[in-house]
Order: structure tokens, then sequence, then C-alpha cells
């Protein structure tokens, strides 16, 4: 009897055709149309001559059918010399009056029409037109920016003053400092000095292998003569980094600790590397600063709520499908900001020599100008600058005197070497005078790299930084133009000061940093929040942090609420991936021990233990958000399918031993898809670069 | 969302990274407006759904046909699509309805073609003779009920009675009274043929 069934079977499998290729792919089209019709963005049919619009040929075809010959004829000899008069020289001349006066206007002619936004939202309508201004590369050799001292009618100040580097002498303060910064925020990866503290990692940098060159001085080769205009001649760039985060064996090492991280600093250096034509040193590559420069659209936390909601998802990993990442997001808060407090604000300025660079100093100008919009009239701003000539430039100032100030920012002129002394002691007790109960303290650094600031010593300068932070008054820092970015000292100095380190190349991330986000970066909703993840050895083998390898902290440090971690600034959204191997996937890269228990007891199907330490701004002692991770697989939305991306393009531009074979096109692809909205265009950008750092590694 | 779609471009079949994700993940994504999500799983049961169209047809003309229908009209049937029923189950009852569409629009076709073609339709049964009839399991296969041929069909892809009940609608022991009923009338065809 089941013989008739299964001789049928047989037979039936034997007889059913194999799909025929080009149909298949024919009704998977099909399918796709109609599912992207149904959901209401189906692009319109292209018209045709007899679909569409009347084109313009069509038109004149049927007038031309319609008409007589005589009427024709004339007709189209009007047109020819209708053509004539306006498209050629000859004919222009002929339509223009003798002295008819000759116009020209661009945007940099009238400095004085920025932005009068009161709003971010207002301020996103104005923005094709300030974008279109800086659509040329600021990188480039010819500049559109003015020199200051054509924009400058104010100051007898302006006149740069060209000051010779000393390489030799400078290389040696960089790397003192930079050692330093080193030893403070970037200890050894955590697998060769588990008991030894943060502080007390050795100075000395062990020689392992090219990758290890963390606080290596870059120095770039001659430029060849023809493009001297775009390459510094010397380069003393720094960047603060540390090996990337080595892949963890959960049985040995459960715990995974860290700061988080808001700095978007990064991703501006590789993007300025890039649009030069150059691939960023890998050291300059800090991948969870490239996640977090976007904006993501995670769930935000109510208001009885703690001021972030974390968010954690698993799905499998874009680059191997043998193992998972785990995507734990941040998002804060986005306080009412018309109930923000007043805002005192100071900016500290360098104007040493190196700041005459279109990039840097007029730029700076051009982005504080964008930025002074932003402020109420209850808000006040002074002007500090450090150089030859340190000083008071602006008094503390009502943000509604706004003619004053314009005139002090434009009074700045680069000159003199960079030896102000009592720079920063001068702006804290400016800072100081303009406090006041309820109101928001900051501020705000801007140089090229030039950070002597008037403590000499690096441990000093922390020290003194640290101490103000404790009195509330916190410290961001702006780095401008490349060649001497001292991207080190400048993540020392913001991450000690409880502000953010941001990079400003283009007037178009002045507008991000400075406007679009200004509210997360001068309030803090949340202070020293810490991420420590324990994964349980029963579900994960081994697990791998992608990024933060410079905001690692030891696992006691979790509950030391002495130990400084970042800040979490208002609608903030933070992203951390750890990419983790389950057990019994064939990705495991470690072999288990022959003299050691080879499996764990199943005790929980959870994946891991998520735990999250921060303070209210301005609280002593912290909080604890605890959540379990659970293992269930999703779809990856859009946002977390974004950030894998990007940390899939950081992986390839700084270190790509766990990719396998993914590639550029891969992780242009999967961006590509997952642009989202986008309503500011960053993450088109970003596929952007993408494409640009694919050409440049091949 | 749909302004947020109509942004990513036609997605490309991301097949590696989506390969461990669960059918019923996809659907419900897909059923959400996620346009990868559904090319992805469209891509992933393309083939068992052929195969299946060809068992209910038993032409391959006709099942690339059946196929095309299905697939134009899927994305309208996600959405009754239940979160907790297995894919293929709902994916199968969405290709018997639609067969069973498709063989009322050929009967009502047939009728109205009775009248003045008959030569037309003596030259398509012809043609069927000499390419399918040849064929034993077709012309098994076709001998058999449409009810017999959907239950048949279902089965021989290894499923379960319990699960072709539930994509046809019906009680486990239907099918099983349907299977033996298929099973008589194989035999039948058989010895009809071997006495010949």
């Amino acid at each position: 009897m089941s013989d008739d069934l299964n001789d049928l079977k047989a037979m039936m499998a034997g007889a059913t055709p194999r799909p025929n290729a080009a149909r298949r792919a024919a009704h998977l089209a099909l399918a796709q149309e109609n599912f992207d019709a149904l959901q209401g963005s189906r692009t319109p049919a292209r018209p045709t001559s007899v679909t569409g619009p009347k084109g313009l040929w069509t038109g004149v075809r049927t007038m031309l059918n319609a008409m007589t010959t005589k009427g024709g004829l004339t007709a189209t000899t009007a047109l020819v010399a209708a053509g004539f008069l306006v498209l050629t020289p000859q004919g222009q001349d002929l339509l223009r009056p003798p002295s008819a006066p000759q116009i020209t206007m661009t945007g940099f002619d009238r400095p004085a029409t920025a932005p009068q936004a009161g709003t971010v939202a207002e301020l996103a309508n104005v923005r094709p037109e300030s974008t279109a201004v800086q659509d040329t590369p600021i990188s480039g050799g010819a500049d559109p920016l003015p020199a200051p001292t054509l924009e400058d009618p104010f100051s007898d100040r302006s006149v740069p003053v060209v000051r010779e580097r000393q390489p030799a002498l400078s290389a040696s303060r960089s790397n003192e400092m930079e050692s330093d910064a080193i030893g403070q925020v970037a200890p050894q990866p955590q697998a060769m000095q588990e008991s030894v503290s943060v502080m007390d990692a050795p100075m000395t940098q062990p020689a392992v292998s090219g990758l290890t060159a963390a606080r290596r001085v870059v120095v770039a080769p001659s430029p060849p003569p023809d493009n001297v205009a775009s390459t510094p001649v010397s380069n003393t760039e720094e960047f603060a980094n540390a090996d990337s985060n080595p892949l963890k064996i959960t049985a040995e090492e459960p715990v995974s600790t860290f700061s988080i991280d808001v700095d978007t600093a990064s991703y501006a250096v590789v993007r300025s590397s890039l649009l030069r034509g150059q691939q960023p040193p890998a050291q300059a590559v800090r991948i969870e600063e490239l996640i977090n420069y976007f904006p993501y659209d995670y769930a935000a936390p109510d208001e009885s709520e703690a001021p972030f909601r974390p968010t954690v998802t698993t799905f499998q990993t874009p680059w191997n499908a043998d193992t998972k990442l785990v995507h734990i997001a941040l998002q804060g808060r986005m306080p009412a900001l018309d109930e923000r407090p007043p805002l005192n604000l100071v900016f500290l300025i360098d104007t040493s020599g190196s700041m005459d660079d279109p990039t840097k100093l007029p730029l700076l100008k051009q982005s504080f100008r964008l930025m002074l919009d932003q402020l109420r009239p209850e808000d006040q701003v002074a002007i500090v600058e450090y150089a030859g000539s340190a000083g008071l430039v602006l008094d503390p100032t009502a943000a509604t005197e706004r003619t004053t100030i314009l005139q002090a920012i434009q009074s700045l002129g680069a000159g003199g070497s960079t030896n102000g002394q009592g720079g920063l002691e001068q702006a804290y007790s400016v800072a100081e005078t303009m406090a006041a109960d309820g109101e928001v303290n900051r501020i705000i650094l801007a140089t090229d790299g030039d950070f002597n600031v008037g403590l000499s010593n690096p441990d000093a300068l922390k020290d003194f930084i640290s101490d103000k932070r404790d009195t509330g008054t916190y410290l961001s820092v702006l780095g401008f133009g490349r060649g001497n970015l001292d991207d080190a000292t400048m993540q020392a100095l913001a991450q000690n000061g409880n502000g953010t380190a941001a990079y400003i190349d283009t007037l178009s991330e002045a507008q991000k940093v400075l406007v679009d986000q200004l509210s997360g970066a001068l309030f803090p909703i949340a202070g020293d929040v810490k991420l420590q993840v324990e994964f349980n050895p029963a579900q994960i083998a081994e697990y791998r942090l992608i990024g933060y390898e410079t905001r690692s902290l030891n696992r006691e440090d979790f509950n030391n609420d002495a130990v400084d971690a970042g800040e979490l600034g208002a609608g903030h959204a933070v992203t951390a991936i750890y990419e983790v191997t389950p057990v019994g996937s064939p990705a495991q890269l470690s072999d288990p021990l022959r003299y050691a228990p080879s499996t764990v007891a199943e005790t929980s199907g959870e994946l891991g233990f998520l735990k999250m330490r921060y303070k209210d701004p301005g609280a002593a002692f912290s909080q604890l958000i605890e959540t379990p991770i659970p293992d269930n697989d999703s779809i990856p939305g859009t946002e977390a399918n974004f950030a894998a991306a990007i940390a899939g393009f950081g992986q390839l531009l700084r270190d790509d031993r766990y990719l396998g074979d993914w590639s550029y096109d891969a992780a242009i692809a999967l961006a590509n898809d997952n642009r989202g909205e986008d309503a500011f265009g960053y993450r088109t950008e970003a596929v952007q670069l993408m494409r640009l750092a694919q050409s440049l590694a091949r | 969302m749909a302004a947020r779609q109509g942004l990513t471009s036609r997605p490309r079949p991301i097949t590696v990274m989506r390969m461990m994700t669960s059918d019923e993940d996809l659907a419900t994504a897909a059923a959400a407006g996620d346009g990868a999500a559904f090319a992805s799983l469209l891509d992933r049961h393309y083939d068992l759904l052929f195969a299946f169209c060809f068992r209910l047809t038993g032409s391959r003309s006709e099942a690339e046909d059946l196929t095309q229908d299905i697939c134009a009209a899927l994305p309208a049937k996600l959405g009754s699509y239940q979160a907790r029923a297995k894919v293929t189950t709902w994916l199968y009852r969405v290709a018997v309805n639609a067969a069973h569409d498709r063989r009322r629009k050929r009967a009502s076709y047939v009728r109205a073609t009775t009248g003045w073609g008959d030569w037309e339709i003596n030259r398509t049964a012809a043609n069927e003779e000499t390419h399918a009839q040849l064929d034993w399991l077709t012309a098994a296969m076709n001998q058999l009920g449409e009810d017999l041929r959907d239950t048949l069909a279902l089965v021989l892809d290894d499923m379960t009675h319990a699960q072709a009940a539930e994509v046809l609608g019906v009680s486990e022991g239907t099918i099983s009274w349907r299977i033996s009923q298929a099973k008589n009338a194989l035999r039948a065809i058989r010895e009809k043929e071997e006495a010949v």
C-alpha cells in the first residue's frame, strides 16, 4: 500500500523540474515590485510619448503639423533668432547695454547673513543654503574661505606671523604628552594587565608589532611638489588609541567593563583624510566614535524612567554567519529645550601662528557665528584667547549683544607663538565669575593641537581640569585643521573635563556639532556612565567588544564612583556592539582546554547580563540599571544594521582580521540599504566615504 | 515608516546575513514593511514553492504561471500571516488557494470557449498528450480529483497529515481518508495499465 505512495513520491521528486532561472528572477522581481507598491513607494512609471506628459518635441511636432508652412517658417526663424541673441556671446553683446554694471556675488561676500534661526528645526530649513556655500572641500588647495586679513576690519592683531615649528622639540613635547595621555586613557589590553591599574600602565611601549605603535608620532613623507597645498609639510599629528580589543574567552574572563564615549572626533578625522585622498592612519580610527557620530532612532526613555533607556538586541553578524552581534543602544532623554538652564560659555581660543589657515581660525569664526544663533538672551558668552597675546578678548556678555560678540570673534587673529600664560586658568576664573546657581558652565577650547595653555606639565593640566570639573565647570574641546592635530591630548582633556571632543573639518561639521547637536554637547543628563557586561559561559564561548579601546575600565572600577567615565548629553545616543560566538558555533577561534572542564553546566538561557551605572548631573553617587541579555535573535532594524555596517567599516579601516572576506562592497551595500530617514544626510555621506575608502584601498 | 522605506532603494538580497534568521521572523518583518526581509524570505522559499506548484498542476508551464500568480499576490497576503504559524504552512495555504482560483478561471474559460472552439480544445488536449501524458505520474495525478491532488502534493513534501490538515483547513482524519482514497485510485490506475 505505502509502496505505491513511496513510488509516487520518488517519481514526483524525479519529475519535478528545477525552476527556470530567468522565470524565477522575473517572479521575484514581480513580487518585490508589488511589495514596494504596497508600501506606497513605487517609482512612477516612466512617461512615454503615448502615456506621459507631452514632451517638448511632441509639442513642437504637433505645433508644426498644425501650422501652415508659412507660419512654421516664421516661427522657426524667430526661434533661431532668439537663440542667437541669448546663447551666443555676440548676441548677448547686442542685448546688453554697453555700460551694464557687472555684479558678482559670492557666498562669502555676505558674512552677516548667517542663518537667523532660533531653533534647530528652523535651522534645518535654512540648511541647504549654508551647505551649498560650503560645498567646495575645505581641504582643497584653492580655498574659498577668506584670509583673516580680508575679513577682519576690527583688529590690529590680525596680521599673521608665520612661525617656524621646531619639529624635534615639538615631537618630544608631544611624546611626553602622548605617553601620558595613553597612560591615562588607553590602558594596555586587559588580557595583558588585568591586575595592573590603569594609572600604573607601563610607560614603555612593548615592541610587539607595528600594530601596537600607539604613541608613535606620525610623520608623513615629504609631499610631492605638486601636492604641497593639500598636504602639510610637517605632520606632528598624534592619535589616542590602543590595540584593537582582543577576543576574550568567556570561561576565562566573563566580564567586560567600559565607559561610554560620545565623542565624534575620529569620524571627522577619518573623513578629512579620505577627502584628501589618503587612507586615515589606523590609529586615528576609533570605531565607537565612528558609530556614535550618527544620530539613531532608538527608543527614548519615558518621563519616569532613568535619563536614558537601554535597548539590547541580538542578531546575526553581517560578516560572519556563525557569530552574533549584541547591539547595546542607550538613548538619552531630550529634555524640553525651552526649559534648559541658562548657559555660560567661555570660548578659549588658540590664536597661535599655526591657526592661520583657512581650515582653522576662519572656520572657527564661522562655526562660532553659527552657534551664536542657538543661544538665548539669558545666556552669556566670554572669549579668552591664548597665544603670544593672551588675554580676555570679550568680557562676559549677554547673548543678545550679537554685534559686540561678533566683532570680538572677528577681531581674533592668528599670530605669535603659543605661549599664553594662564590661558586656561584665566578661562576658568572668567567662568567662575559668570557662574550662578542652576546655570551650566562650560569652557570650549578650540585649537589645532597646541595645548600650551599655561600649564606645561600634562599631569598638572589634567589634575587642574579634573579639579575644575568637580566644581561644575566642564570643558569641551574642538579640534581644527590637520597637520598638527593632537588628538590624544584633545581626548584626554575632554575626558577629564567631562566634555566632548569633536573635530571640525568643514562648516557642515560645525553645523552638526554646534547647532544640530548643541544641546547634547552642552547639557549633560547623566554623568560617569559605565557599562559592564557579564557573559554567560554556558551560552557564549568567545566575545569581542568592537571599539572602545581607549575607554576600557577595570572590572572593579564599575562600582567605584570615584572613577571617572563618559557623560551622556541631552538626546545623545550611544551604541556599543559585541561580536559573540555562541557555544558550539563553528566560528569559535580558540580550542577547548585539555585539562579543564570543557563544558560549563547550563545555568541560564541568557546570553549575559548588562549593568549600567550613571550619576545624575552633579550627584556624587551612582545609580544602577540592570537588564539581562536574552537569547532571542531578532531581525536587525535599520538603526542596528547601519551601526553594524559602520562597525564593519571601522574594522576595514583599522584591523580587518575578524572580518573574513567581508569587503567594502558588503559594507557599502549594508549601509546604503539602511540609511533610514537620514534627515541631515550624515549616513549618505558615510556611504560616499566608504566608497572613497574602497577606491583608496585598492 | 513608509517614507523611510521610500528611501531605501531596491533591496539587495542579503542572503548571508539572514541565513540564520528564522522564516517566522522574516515574515513578521516583511509584514511590517521590511522589503529586504520579504525578498530574503521569498528567495529562500521560491524553489520549494515552485516544486509544490508543479505537484499541484503537473506541468511545468502551469507551475510557472501559478508561481507567478502567487508571487504577484504574496505581498498583499502578508497581512494574513499570523506570527504563530509556520511560514511554510501559510505559504502552502496561499498556494493551494491560488491553484483553486486558477482552476476556477480555467473552468470558466473552457466553458466560454466550448461553443466555438472545439478544435482549439482538441489541439490543446493533443499537445498535453504528447508532452505530459507520456509521464505516468502526471497522468495518474491528473486522474485524481482536485482535493486528492492537493492532499497528495502536500503529503509528498514530507508533511505530516496534521500539517496538511492545517494547510487545507480540514481535519486530520479527512487527510488520512483522502490519502487512502488516493492510494486506491493509484492502484486502480496501475492495474488498468498492467491489464492493457
